[in-house]
């Protein structure tokens, strides 16, 4: 990908190591990168450290995460993270309300793909009601999710860009993302939080030519992301500052509970879709790319490529989607079909109960985990046999990111900090619920 | 310069408040420019921060009515647009940087969790920004569309032009610990 | 699924880890004793036919009415054998401290520092024991299920808004 040249002009020996340029190996992680300061006449310098607030009202720190670094000059020698500014306390408003409630609440978990959350949602109450959904009301699942995911992917990439310097991309990258917004519009009605999933299958069906315009959208999208492709991964500048920065081995990517395309940055291989398929993952033919430096570069590469496989993924939806029933014929928990209703006392009865008090989930406890944008998405539900959770425990793909940053982050300059509070995807909503 | 502007002038013959010509001219170009160069500070949170992200693009561009400068430092902007959730840890951050801001000062609470709590009524989340900082307009929907922001955009320009506005504003604005009291 | 990972941690440990059964989907789940939970987990990681290198979710449950009160559920999962196993641990509201798994994963820390904001569960060996969502001048734990729903601190003096009805619903049925 990036050549390992000089760049014009020869070596560059204070820029980051591995990066393009510099002519210099990527150092391994933790490695101590000396000092650009030496010298008695800088000796009153040294020593002397400085801790800087990088408040919770920042337009580096996604959402609200106040992070304290003790600088010495620009090296980060300790981070502290503090957060809690976006605790929106939704695990206690899910336990008081019913399990249809919950739906839009997890949909504000990881705002840029909803959907995500509420597929996961509602196959761990399916799950532990032990329902299957129809087909159809799978792939619908399948490819709004995905969809969803570009469009996570897409915010990921725009704002990388952003934050580094490349205004372009952002306006790109959100051009994309409204183009597959309005389509997601005509099927669930909302832009970005969908409440689109019901526990027995989805809310509606597609109209009348969804298939084609999404596709023709997807070509859209796919144009503006090579343009992205083209403007970021052979940057210099962009390279320089992602390559050989945040680096994270891979064993200690599994220990602090890394997922998702940063797990598999780091050379793990493991993708929940291929792993314990769910949905009709095991029909649909997709690769998952695997990096091998775990920095900040690879994180942004899985995610351009992840972006291309999302594409294949909703094609094939398409291609193998036939029509039949959304919904479970289950009337316990799906409302029955409007003639009955109208028809047949069981019908009115049925529709009467679920109305007035919700479904009701057999008691016990499960826990489901999908592969959201971000990683494993698991929710941990305990149901006392009434209309309402007892537990909902959110298990947010973001959160050991965010958790090993005060270890990733040791002895690298402060400016690595920003690509890779990017590159982790730490999205407010999901880590601090 | 904020929401306590809601009196209707019936002592318009009151001397001492009529304002001449000049006065009225100097307050509508005031106004003017006010309104066409609003600098914002984005203290965004949550989710209303990705159709923030869609109002600032190019699709529904707010740079045509002049507010795309984004100022993350709260000295020098002019509006506080509020996007998304704000909760009880949030809020003494939200007050300190509206009162570090420099009147003349507006404030937008964009999207239902910063106008009123949204479905968020629980321990944590503050039942609208107006509970903390006195709030113009109040955009809702969880998230707004982009068009629904710029509506809320231009009603505030409207309020701005109507503002009465000095060259120098001899008056000073009350503190924040007063505005609570008496409002 | 994962029933070797059981009846190994049955054979090694007999009676702390007891009442192994199988949940909802094929889920492998045991309950363990309070204080010999940090071995069981150095156990699951060290041994190679188990190697439970990652514990994806960890997090408590407070079941009011019941003794003992909470409960904290460990997932662990391994990622060269891809099983999973799900381990419960009771803990009763006198004694409310459970070794810390996070020597074992690193990954273990913001998960008991949340079992410690939300329901006051204690954790000896943690490296930074504090609150984690909640701010330090908060008084209480806010998931236990005592604590009320609507039961704000504000840390800024609030203005005086005249508020709207709330009508019928959930939001104004409590």
């Amino acid at each position: 990908m990036a050549t390992e040249g000089k760049g014009i002009g020869g070596h560059d020996s204070l820029a980051t190591h591995g990066g393009s340029g510099t002519g210099q190996p990527a150092l391994p992680a933790g490695a101590r990168i000396p000092k650009a300061y030496d010298g008695p006449l800088d000796a009153p310098l040294m020593g002397k450290q400085m801790v800087v607030n990088l408040g919770p009202s920042h337009p580096a720190m996604h959402g609200v995460t106040r992070a304290v670094v003790t600088l010495e000059g620009e090296i980060i020698k300790d981070m502290k993270l503090d957060i809690g500014f976006l605790h929106r306390g939704f695990e206690k408003s899910c336990e008081n309300v019913t399990w249809g409630q919950c739906f839009p609440y997890t949909d504000r978990l990881n705002y840029v793909s909803s959907i995500m959350n509420n597929v996961g949602f509602a196959l761990a109450v399916e799950k532990l009601c032990k329902l299957d959904v129809p087909v159809r009301a799978k792939y619908l699942r399948v490819a709004t999710a995905e969809l969803h995911r570009i469009c996570d992917h897409l915010t990921l990439v725009a704002a990388m860009g952003l934050e580094l310097g490349a205004m372009t991309v952002f306006l790109y990258g959100v051009e994309a993302r409204d183009l597959i917004y309005d389509r997601l519009t005509e099927i669930c009605g909302a832009r970005l939080t969908s409440n689109y999933v019901r526990v027995g299958g989805v809310a509606r069906d597609a109209p009348e030519g969804w298939g084609e315009r999404t596709v023709e959208t997807l070509v859209r999208v796919a144009e503006l992301r090579e343009m992205i492709d083209a403007l970021l991964t052979r940057n210099r500048i962009f390279v320089d500052r992602t390559r050989g920065t945040g680096v994270v081995s891979r064993a200690d990517a599994i220990e602090f509970g890394f997922t998702g395309p940063c797990l598999r940055a780091s050379g793990e291989p493991y993708d929940i879709r291929k792993s314990a398929p769910y949905l009709v993952y095991d029909r649909i033919d997709f690769d998952v790319p695997v990096g091998a430096n775990g920095d900040n570069f690879d994180r942004y590469l899985m995610r351009m490529e992840e972006l291309r496989q999302s594409d294949r993924i909703v094609r094939q939806c398409f291609e193998q989607m036939e029509p039949g029933p959304l919904v479970v014929a289950d009337a316990r928990y799906v409302f029955p079909p409007k003639p009955l209703v109208y028809g047949t006392i069981e019908g009115v009865m049925a529709h009467f109960k679920l109305v007035m008090e919700g479904i009701k989930v057999p008691a016990g406890e499960a826990y489901s985990y999908t592969e959201a944008a971000n990683g494993e998405l698991g929710f941990y539900l305990v149901s006392d046999g009434g209309g309402r959770p007892y537990k909902l425990g959110l298990r947010a793909p973001g959160w050991p990111m965010v958790a090993a940053l005060p270890h990733v982050m040791r002895d690298v300059f402060l400016a690595d900090l920003i690509p890779t509070f990017d590159s982790i995807n730490m999205i407010g909503g999901e880590v601090e619920q | 310069m904020a929401s306590e502007i809601d009196v209707v002038p019936g002592v318009a013959t009151r001397r001492e408040e009529a304002t001449g010509f000049f006065q009225r001219m100097v307050s509508k170009g005031l106004g003017w420019a006010r309104k066409n160069s609003l600098w914002q500070y984005p203290f965004v949170t949550a989710c209303c921060g990705m159709e923030y992200m869609s109002v600032m693009s190019a699709r529904y561009d707010i740079a045509r009515f002049g507010a795309e400068v984004p100022r993350f430092s709260p000295r020098q902007a002019d509006l506080l647009l509020v996007v998304g959730t704000v909760n009880c840890k949030q809020a003494p951050i939200l007050k300190r940087i509206y009162e570090q801001m420099s009147e003349p000062k507006w404030v937008i609470a964009f999207g239902v969790c910063a106008s009123s709590g949204g479905f968020y009524d629980n321990y944590a989340t503050v039942q609208g920004i107006d509970h903390v900082i006195p709030v113009d307009i109040y955009v809702p929907g969880c998230p707004p569309r982009p068009e629904q922001v710029l509506d809320g955009l231009m009603l505030l320009q409207r309020k701005i032009q109507d503002q009465p506005h000095k060259l120098i504003d001899r008056i000073a604005a009350p503190l924040l610990a007063k505005i609570g009291e008496d409002s | 699924m994962a029933k070797a990972v059981i009846e190994a941690l049955l054979a090694r440990f007999p009676g702390i880890v007891h009442d192994a059964y199988e949940g909802v989907g094929g889920d492998d789940c045991a309950l363990v004793e309070k204080a010999h939970i940090a071995e069981v987990c150095r156990f699951l990681k060290a041994e190679p036919a188990l190697a439970f290198n990652m514990a994806p979710y960890i997090t408590a449950v407070d079941y009011l009415g019941a003794d003992p009160r909470f409960e904290v559920v460990y997932n662990l999962f391994s990622t060269t054998h891809n099983h999973r196993v799900r381990l419960r641990v009771k803990v009763p509201e006198g004694d409310l401290e459970v070794p810390s798994v996070t020597p074992v994963w690193r990954g273990a820390d913001w998960f008991e520092r949340y079992c410690l904001d939300m329901y006051g569960i204690c954790f000896p060996g943690h490296p930074d024991p504090r609150r984690l969502f909640m701010y330090d001048e908060f008084v209480g734990h806010p998931l236990r299920k005592d604590y009320p729903l609507r039961g704000r601190q504000p840390l800024v003096p609030e203005r005086e808004v005249k508020d709207i009805f709330r009508g019928p619903g959930p939001g104004g049925r409590d």
